[in-house]
């Protein structure tokens, strides 16, 4: 009697261990081996872009930082500079800088966040927490600017909220720090934030080689990674893949250079790309862009304490006036209260900003009636794109190796979803 | 009559009391030691609140994992879903019967110890494939398919160690073992020295024996979440939890006895003092062995399962099955073994 053998189905999450959020697959498995893999998602859907539509635009800066929260700055970039473009304005240039810097600040915390968990996906635990080490220091810029660790707000239409603050937070005594311990923290802590992040960026390629030592030239590593999900090049620009996973397969698009907004033009950095496609490639890349990363923040640190100026347009019908103008002219009072109730008009018209957020091309595209609302957003998250062609590279592989795509893929699923 | 059952029942029960009640406590102080051990590699603190410096958490564990409820999945087998953790502990435990401390202290000084202790650690496997099976959860039969032919596999690596280092003791006692590593040159009598790449491979094989890191893809725990125990809780997960560990110590003072001459000192006999053999120095090396486990655990990234087989077939029983031959030869010539 013949007998049908079947391929079984395996659920791998949206409460998973290495689901980074809530991914789900449904996998069709032989054995270890994965047949089929169909991603669903949505389960983190907030619909962020109907929210839009439902407030003056300012008001929904925070829904941006909220998409992919772990490079939340650069989100905040791409809808900010499309509420520019149709308004017509330019932010200062010591703006501009912040926002650069920022926007590397960003990168950085997101690469550090993806180099733990991809490593903890394969196993390695000591990065996760050596990178998370670092990233504590950069919140801690985010805190310092925004007063919020994640979903800071910080960049406006116009400029920045506020000048970076000319004191860096330090810690407090506590039982837990005090003492020597506390003198260690708050060794960088003494001057401003420039000079916090002057100290953090000599130090900062010592800890990518701390992190490299662990994973380059690991024997087990490169058995994980290399030749793992090979993309190539013509694959990945058919799947409208951008970031590191099209620069691992050889492409050299980076909109940093290919469109260069706020100051990039004026920065000296390197794209790096990789060769084969594989997941060791997009590791190296990464890594690599961490450094680039740390360099241009240098320059704008640099930059940053030669030009003081404003960070905001002196134009009351987008950036609020100042608190004590307030006090003395009617004006003044009547910009705010207008812009923290109405908001502001914006042109009608339609327009599209994107910017190279760490996790590849994240776009903004805008439809204004002229009205203080959006009349429609949409976003174009890095993370769905790339998603999508899951199904495609891991067939055939084995189960561990989608875990080490997932990681590799660099999912958050509040992009994903929106 | 009387004096009979004292021997026979009474004494034995207390011998093997006296065995497994400090293998349960290293157990404990082990799981702490790990936890602070792996925390001080990456930078953090370690448990450090119940009792001094954190010394009674493995036992606040042990408390909140027994008054946890054990769940039985549905459509589980009752009957394996139960039996199977005691399958894995029963064997982890017995093996340490034959495990000599000194010279004069052991449960049982069995003339086939080692066929016995192999016999024991590949009964373990047993617990695991039916936790996996009668789960009734895919992840679950997942990951006891993975340890089921990693371990048979890794079992032959180190069965043909384990041939080698019999082969220049000649005898299968373990405490006659110990004795064939005496000698005056202290550490260079040992059998590390001759079977050095087998004594690696011995190692590495242990530590894929027993689930642990980098080679713990029976637990996976980024793929297949916990593999073989992910339904179990409570008192069932702390029992195949206190058998892994209770493995790992064995398999540290396995390597301890069979290659670095169990409680001898590392020191020529004419040093006096420090020369004498002692079974401190067999819980040094046993010490040095498990901190390894640790240490991997902390630092390398999870292999994948059909690497580790490759590792396993094409690596490390070939360089034992070569380094029989060696080991053989050496005999012969009278270069190395007693």
């Amino acid at each position: 009697m013949a007998q049908e053998i079947r391929n079984y189905t395996m659920n791998f999450g949206p409460q998973h261990p290495a689901a980074h959020g809530v991914l789900r697959l449904i996998m069709e498995m032989d054995g270890e081996t994965i047949v089929r893999a169909d991603p669903h998602v949505g389960l983190l859907h907030r619909g962020t872009e109907k929210l839009a539509e439902s407030k003056p635009f300012n008001q929904s800066i925070g829904y941006m930082d909220r998409l992919d929260y772990v490079s939340m700055m650069c989100n905040e970039h791409a809808y900010v500079k499309a509420i520019e473009n149709l308004l017509g304005i330019e932010a200062p240039e010591r703006a501009q800088y912040i926002r650069t810097m920022f926007d590397e600040i960003t990168r950085i915390l997101n690469h550090l966040m993806w180099l733990g968990s991809n490593a903890l996906d394969l196993g390695a635990m000591a990065v996760f927490l050596y990178a998370f080490r670092e990233r504590e220091e950069l919140m801690d810029c985010y805190e310092a600017v925004s007063g919020a660790r994640m979903h800071a707000t910080y960049y406006r239409p116009g400029g920045v909220y506020r000048d970076l603050p000319a004191q860096m937070p330090q810690y407090r005594e506590s039982p837990w720090h005090k003492g020597k311990d506390l003198k260690r923290l708050n060794q960088w802590r003494e001057g401003s934030m420039l000079d916090f992040l002057d100290a953090f960026t000599a130090d900062f390629p010592t800890k990518v080689d701390e992190y490299e030592e662990l994973l380059t030239t690991n024997r087990i590593w490169k058995q994980r990674t290399v030749g793992i999900g090979v993309v190539s090049p013509e694959h990945a620009q058919a799947w409208g893949m951008t970031g590191a996973m099209l620069r691992g397969s050889g492409v050299a698009w980076d909109l940093r250079k290919k469109q260069p907004y706020a100051k990039y033009a004026e920065m000296d950095f390197d794209i790096p790309v990789g060769v084969n496609g594989d997941c060791y490639d997009r590791y190296l890349v990464r890594v690599e862009e961490m450094r680039q990363s740390n360099r241009i923040i240098k320059q704008c640190v640099q930059w940053l304490r030669a030009n003081p100026g404003p960070v905001m347009v002196e134009n009351y019908k987008v950036a609020p006036p100042k608190r004590e103008e307030m006090k003395e002219s009617m004006e003044a009072l009547i910009h705010h209260f207008k812009l923290f109730t109405e908001g502001y008009g914006v042109p009608a018209g339609e327009t599209y900003a994107a910017v190279e957020a760490p996790k590849g091309e994240f776009g903004c595209y805008l439809v204004s009636d002229g009205a203080n609302k959006p009349f429609r957003v949409h976003l174009r998250a890095p993370g769905f794109a790339h998603l999508s062609s899951i199904d495609t590279i891991v067939r055939g592989h084995l189960l561990a190796d989608v875990v080490a795509m997932i990681g590799t893929y660099d999912l958050v699923f509040g992009e994903v979803d929106r | 009559m009387g004096e009979q059952i004292l021997n026979q029942l009474i004494w034995p029960v207390i011998y093997i009391l006296c065995i497994t009640i400090p293998v349960i406590l290293a157990v404990a102080m082990f799981v702490y030691w790990e936890r602070k051990v792996i925390g001080w590699m990456h930078v953090r603190m370690g448990p450090n609140k119940i009792g001094p410096l954190g010394l009674l958490q493995a036992f606040a564990d042990v408390v909140k994992l027994l008054i946890k409820e054990v769940i039985l999945p549905t459509n589980a087998n009752k009957f394996l879903y139960y039996l199977a953790p005691m399958l894995a502990l029963v064997p982890a435990l017995a093996a340490w019967a034959v495990i000599p401390f000194n010279d004069k202290l052991v449960l049982s000084n069995a003339n086939a110890g080692l066929l016995y202790l192999l016999a024991m650690t590949s009964l373990g496997v047993y617990g695991i494939i039916l936790a996996g099976w009668a789960s009734n959860s895919r992840y679950a039969l997942l990951g006891a398919m993975r340890s089921a032919a990693q371990v048979i596999s890794y079992e032959l690596a180190m069965g043909l160690c384990l041939v080698c280092v019999l082969v220049l003791a000649g005898s299968l006692n373990l405490t006659d073992i110990v004795h064939a590593q005496a000698g005056s040159k202290g550490i260079l009598d040992w059998f590390w020295l001759p079977l050095l790449p087998v004594f690696v491979v011995y190692f590495i094989s242990g530590v894929a024996e027993t689930n642990r890191a980098p080679f713990d893809v029976a637990e996976g725990e980024s793929e297949i979440v916990a593999g073989f125990h992910v339904e179990y809780s409570g008192s069932a997960f702390a029992i195949f939890f206190l058998a892994e560990y209770a493995n790992m110590i064995l398999v540290s003072f396995l390597a301890s006895i069979l290659f670095l001459g169990g409680w001898l000192s590392p020191f020529p006999v004419t040093w006096g003092f420090i020369g004498h053999a002692s079974f401190f120095w067999l819980f040094i090396k046993a010490f040095m062995f498990a901190f390894m486990f640790l240490w991997f655990r902390a630092t390398f990234p999870r292999y994948r399962y059909d690497q580790i087989m490759r590792l396993g077939w094409k690596v490390f029983i070939p360089i034992a099955i070569v380094w029989v031959l060696v080991a053989g030869c050496m005999k012969f010539y009278g270069i190395a073994g007693a």
